[in-house]
């Protein structure tokens, strides 16, 4: 059945996305909790300790330590967080990045828009769409969506 | 000036719920536990202004009943997409008079319950349809359109890119290589 809360983390070093991102969840009428994680290294080692898997993460393409495209690979590695939808977000969307991170099981790619306007846009979206996912059991293999 | 209030907070929820529920014209009695009975089944029209008159006060039904009616609007349009079988009339017409309710109360209560509308659901679940088509059947877009009753491809084409932000044909190469992969890492 439905789940009580939806989890949502945010792996991403620049503390100002933090902010837009918790401005739009604020928004968001699903049921929810929002954990940030500074770099790659720290979500990897919060997805391993955490005894709650996230629903959804999203994934900062470019941050120290880790890359995104690094921590997809391990994320789709590991069993448990196979049905965890991911959504990778950068500020390029060169067509062989945006293909090669879906083909390595990416469910979403966002080019950071520039508009805050716009960023909340896609981000409620894909909550909302995330949902279907859970509450219908869609297939999450065909899970991809480019923004 | 102060005054000092002391009040008793169970009183004045039955009294709320006293005032707002004779507003209705149905036969119900109060139980202790935040339990109202009705001694007839309720419309759903009448389920919704209920809900409305009473949520001004912050008192919310816990009922799934809701949850109810949303099970039987997907079953509904399941069928219809699964099926092929497409009422000749409206789909909203179609679910009013399968369902028994008045359309805006039941696309009300699923936009509450569902988060989309079910104009905006009907079209992920026909994508995911069609998804799953191209991912597993060698047919094409055409045949595909012609089974999902998209009026052309290109709509179909159109509609399909406007979800995803994929063409179908990307999204068909995609797959593969995303399985080949795969397969190629187990």
């Amino acid at each position: 059945m439905y789940p009580e809360k939806l989890h949502i983390l945010l792996a991403e070093d620049d503390q100002d996305d933090h902010l837009l991102f918790h401005t739009v969840f604020n928004h968001v009428k699903i049921n929810h909790t929002l954990e940030m994680c500074e770099d790659g290294i720290a979500l990897m080692d919060y997805l391993e300790k955490s005894q709650e898997k996230p629903h959804i993460i999203f994934l900062d393409l470019t941050m120290p330590g880790r890359s995104g495209m690094e921590c997809l690979k391990l994320i789709r590695q590991n069993k448990a967080l196979s049905d965890v939808t991911v959504a990778i977000y950068s500020s390029t969307s060169v067509p062989a990045t945006v293909e090669q991170a879906f083909i390595l099981g990416a469910n979403i790619y966002i080019k950071k828009p520039n508009e805050f306007d716009d960023l909340k846009k896609i981000l409620t979206e894909i909550i909302y769409i995330n949902w279907q996912y859970i509450t219908e059991g869609f297939n999450k293999e065909h899970f991809m969506i480019n923004y | 000036m102060n005054i000092y209030l002391k009040y008793n907070l169970d009183k004045i929820c039955r009294v709320v719920l006293q005032e707002q529920l004779d507003k209705f014209d149905i036969k119900y009695s109060l139980s202790d536990s935040g339990c109202v009975h009705f001694y007839e089944n309720v419309p759903d029209t009448t389920y919704v202004r209920i809900h409305q008159a009473l949520s001004s006060y912050g008192i919310e039904i816990i009922d799934n009943k809701k949850a109810i009616l949303v099970q039987k609007v997907k079953a509904s349009i399941g069928r219809m997409l699964d099926q092929c079988d497409m009422p000749l009339v409206k789909i909203s017409a179609h679910l009013a008079d399968e369902l028994g309710e008045n359309y805006r109360t039941i696309a009300q209560i699923f936009t509450e319950v569902c988060h989309v509308t079910i104009e905006n659901f009907i079209i992920l679940y026909k994508i995911e349809r069609v998804k799953q088509l191209l991912a597993v059947n060698d047919i094409s877009l055409t045949e595909i359109s012609y089974k999902m009753n998209y009026s052309s491809v290109a709509h179909l084409s159109n509609q399909f890119k406007k979800i995803t932000g994929l063409t179908p044909s990307t999204f068909q190469k995609l797959t593969r290589s995303k399985r080949a992969f795969k397969a190629l890492s187990n």
